[in-house]
């Protein structure tokens, strides 16, 4: 979509001064399309990555690619700034040309000029853009250039960010600015009732300045240490109309049928209609859960906002600055031209996080006072508590076998929405999903988001099993009204129903008595899946007899079931405690051609860890009074006393299309830990996470 | 503080003696950050839980997001901006580098202070001592794969 919409070259390439600039839509969250696309220009126009540069990606300059998500940048800005670069290649050969003669095949592009061998005619290859006309229109019909073997370009931003010169949001600083701290209500439910007046009066007398709407209250100040240490004493100054407390729900529970809104799914897309009936005395049936998880970013959620008194500009980490911006505008009752969004980086946040909320934040106390930059960080408690979580989800299955085959195969998720990002829609859902708009004194209801009939979306993502059963029942199952907050998560519903799915397939390969990958291949026609399994396969082989106490477990899974298929291997033992600890691991992946292997390597790595920390570490958990799990000795997660050695290997796919992979391991690693688990100890973990405590109950329930 | 005196703390970062005007209860990665605008220490946590804000001081790894800056007092501190001045920090940066061991890069710094506080007092450690050593720090993206092998590489080279 993202060229369609911006059709000329000018909008993805700009020469300036005498470096060419990348505009993209996406921004860099960790997964490297920055890297990626100062390489697909370099092996197009051979110039040297320190003549290229990616320009600051902001609303009113920046292509409108929407958000930057589901790994799919590589496809839309990718696609786009290829097709840009081929144009430009072809067109400045035509100039070089019709300014100095000869054919285009007598002319030469390397290293950033255009000559002619045998002449001394050589002239720079920017110069020459600068005088392309600036309505040139993309051809995609141009085929792309790429070298045999172009040189690989660094991680941008990696040589600032061993020095400590990479600038996050969270370093901004500019003159006269005030830093913020918000006053986080005790849960979600609660509403302000009132606020110490002395305190007030305390703080304002220290030249700090208040900020109330309704139940959000913020300060601000000249002098970081102040303000937070004012934000405590206003925080402890406020009583609460606790408005009932958090709904003590059982989820597992509320996670059935009859609170459902419920879709067949066919070939991985909701259908209206009815549901078909349940698979009639299946061999096998089990139930999969995962729990609410938070995206915990490592570096609470910031912005930066300044009020001109007509124009406010932000800077914020959000992967959406035009929604974001729609939202904002809408909220504050602006126009969009009013309001200036710069996406400049902030810690690796795995889907909506805080980041909107935190920008909207800051627009409300820059609001309050004009022509001061506001510099609003959330606390770690305010992202672990405030930020949309994943949703929880229940994954039912049920298959029938004839002849150790599997000849029935049903499927059920359920969840609450996974779409909470302020993007516009009917009855104002932008600003309804920005946090502080339910507590402000003209206060919105939590949105309540359509299900997603998306293919491949929301819930549904990968509840279709890559395998060829005769006979395939899914359904999806949208439950609302849960206790939480929810939104994207890295992977969607993929890691609950591949868990549930693969899990399964272990299951039932035992029962059968069959290899596991050998039963996998048997149900699979595709053959760049076999081809996976195969090489998952050879490289299990390589590693000989597994030792005394380690159990294997392996999982196959092709992200969105049309993205890179990666198969996984876990090694893991269990302790004396119960405690999981994983020993190693192989990642085998196709991802198609391979742009940048390191990033793709980096990927599928950064998934496994993040998809051990949910399987074996992960819950948010709470009660009437809030959400208990406010940091990280409350909410645990993988630290680096259990990395395994993970071995990644790369199929050469290079005449199929890229396809990204930063969501293909965490399904796949998920259930291998869980099918490892089993070999190991004989226990099936059919609930995240696999804790010690888990281990112990399931022990007992045997 | 009092209005009778004037309670002053120093400390020499980076080789340079700074005499500091923060209050004495400011714990130290504010006074980094914002009076001395050394950014490269970072902020996760303010519990000591996640090892964002590692300096060294004194040859050791040392989390500054809640011990206030008096207890510093005197004392020698390297922040990330200044880790690059010994050889072992050099190597370091460079391995970590090399083996492209970050992905937002918000870890990196105290990682990397946390790497050189270790191969200073253990110039070859085994992989349990360096996942020791970096267990009070955490990564979210899931670099600590390559994390270890910059360590390791750092080691050998
Ligand atoms: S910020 Fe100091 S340990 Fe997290
Ligand atoms: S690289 Fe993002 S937290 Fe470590």
């Amino acid at each position: 979509m993202s060229f369609e919409a911006y059709p000329l070259v000018s909008d993805w390439l700009n020469a300036h001064d005498d470096r060419l600039l990348i505009h993209t839509g996406k921004v860099d969250i960790g997964q490297r399309i920055s890297t990626a696309l100062i390489r697909i220009v370099q092996e197009e126009l051979s110039l040297p990555p320190s003549r290229l540069d990616i320009a600051p990606v902001r609303t009113g300059h920046a292509p409108d690619e929407g958000i930057t998500s589901g790994s799919n940048s590589i496809e839309q800005s990718g696609r786009a700034v290829a097709a840009a670069a081929a144009t430009v290649r072809a067109t400045i050969l035509d100039l070089a040309v019709s300014r100095h003669g000869g054919a285009a095949a007598d002319w030469k592009i390397d290293d950033g000029f255009v000559h002619r061998p045998g002449t001394n005619l050589r002239l720079d290859l920017i110069d020459l853009i600068r005088d392309l006309p600036p309505d040139l229109p993309i051809d995609p019909g141009r085929p792309r250039h790429v070298p045999e073997q172009a040189p690989l370009p660094a991680m941008r931003g990696i040589d600032d960010m061993v020095q400590g010169s990479f600038t996050f949001v969270h370093d901004l600083d500019l003159p006269s600015m005030w830093h913020a701290r918000r006053i986080s209500p005790p849960h979600a439910k609660a509403t302000l009732r009132d606020i110490d007046q002395t305190k007030i009066e305390n703080i304002e007398a220290k030249g700090l300045q208040i900020i109330r709407d309704g139940s959000f209250v913020a300060v601000a100040g000249a002098g970081e240490w102040d303000v937070v240490k004012a934000a405590t004493s206003l925080g402890l100054a406020c009583t609460w109309d606790q408005g009932g407390g958090l709904p003590e729900t059982d989820i597992s529970a509320q996670l059935a049928p009859e609170n459902a809104e419920r879709f067949r799914v066919v070939d991985g897309t909701p259908q209206n209609g009815s549901v078909p009936a349940p698979l009639d005395a299946p061999d096998m049936s089990a139930r999969f859960e995962r729990p609410y998880q938070i995206h915990g970013a490592l570096a609470p959620s910031a912005a930066l906002a300044e009020w001109t008194g007509d124009t406010l500009l932000l800077r914020s980490h959000s992967q959406g600055i035009y929604p974001l911006r729609a939202a904002i505008a809408d909220s504050l009752g602006l126009t969009t031209s009013q309001v200036e969004i710069t996406h400049v980086p902030g810690s690796g946040c795995y889907g909506h996080n805080g980041a909107d909320d935190a920008a909207f934040e800051a627009a409300l106390i820059a609001m309050a006072r004009p022509n001061t930059p506001i510099l609003l960080k959330w606390s770690r408690e305010d992202e672990h508590v405030w930020e949309p979580f994943a949703p929880a989800m229940a994954v039912q299955v049920d298959a029938k076998l004839a002849d150790g085959r599997i000849i029935a195969f049903s499927a059920e998720a359920y969840s609450d929405t996974h779409r909470g990002r302020p993007r516009p829609g009917p009855n104002r859902a932008g600003p309804a999903k920005l946090l502080a708009n339910r507590f402000r004194a003209i206060a919105m209801d939590a949105y309540v988001s359509p299900p997603n009939m998306g293919t491949h979306a929301g819930m549904h993502r990968n509840l279709d099993p890559a395998y060829a059963f005769p006979d395939k029942r899914l359904v999806k199952n949208l439950v609302r009204g849960l206790p939480h907050r929810t939104s994207a998560m890295r992977c969607l519903g993929a890691v609950a129903n591949v868990f549930a799915i693969e899990s399964s397939m272990d299951e039932i390969a035992r029962q059968a008595d069959a290899d596991p990958i050998a039963f996998r291949q048997a149900h699979l026609d595709d053959p760049r899946a076999c081809a996976v399994l195969h090489e998952l396969d050879r490289r299990i082989q390589a590693r000989g007899q597994l030792r005394d106490g380690i159990g294997r477990g392996i999982a196959y899974a092709q992200y969105k079931n049309v993205m890179t298929r990666v198969g996984v291997a876990v090694e893991v033992a269990v302790t004396d405690t119960a405690e999981v600890r994983l020993d190693h691991a192989i990642i085998v992946a196709d991802a198609g051609r391979v742009i940048d292997p390191l990033g793709l390597t980096a990927q599928l790595e950064g998934g496994f860890m993040q998809a051990a920390s949910w399987a074996l570490c992960e819950e948010v958990r709470w009660d009437r009074d809030g959400i208990m799990s406010r940091d990280w000795d409350s909410y645990p997660v993988i630290r680096f006393d259990n990395v395994p050695v993970i071995d990644v290997v790369l199929l050469n796919t290079s005449d199929q299309p890229s396809v990204g992979a930063g969501e293909a391991s965490p399904g796949p690693t998920v259930a291998a830990i869980a099918n490892a688990i089993y070999d190991c100890i004989g226990l099936r973990l059919r609930r995240m996470p696999f804790t010690a405590d888990a281990l112990t109950q399931a022990a007992l329930e045997i | 503080m009092g209005a009778c005196h004037a309670v002053s703390v120093s400390l020499t970062i980076n080789g340079t003696r700074h005499d500091i005007a923060s209050d004495l209860d400011t714990p130290l990665v504010y006074v980094l950050r914002d009076e001395l605008k050394l950014k490269g220490t970072k902020f996760g946590c303010g519990l000591e839980q996640c090892g964002a804000c590692a300096v060294m001081v004194e040859g050791k790894a040392v989390l500054s997001c809640v011990t206030p800056v008096e207890v510093f007092d005197g004392k020698e501190i390297t922040t990330i901006e200044g880790i690059a001045e010994t050889e072992i920090g050099q190597r370091v940066q460079r391995a970590f580098v090399e083996e492209t061991a970050a992905q937002c890069g918000y870890c990196t710094p105290g990682l990397v202070v946390a790497a050189v506080a270790l191969l200073e007092n253990t110039p070859t450690p085994d992989s349990e001592t360096t996942k020791r050593a970096l267990t009070p720090h955490l990564c979210r993206c899931g670099s600590h794969p390559r994390v270890l092998k910059a360590i390791k590489r750092a080691t050998t080279t």
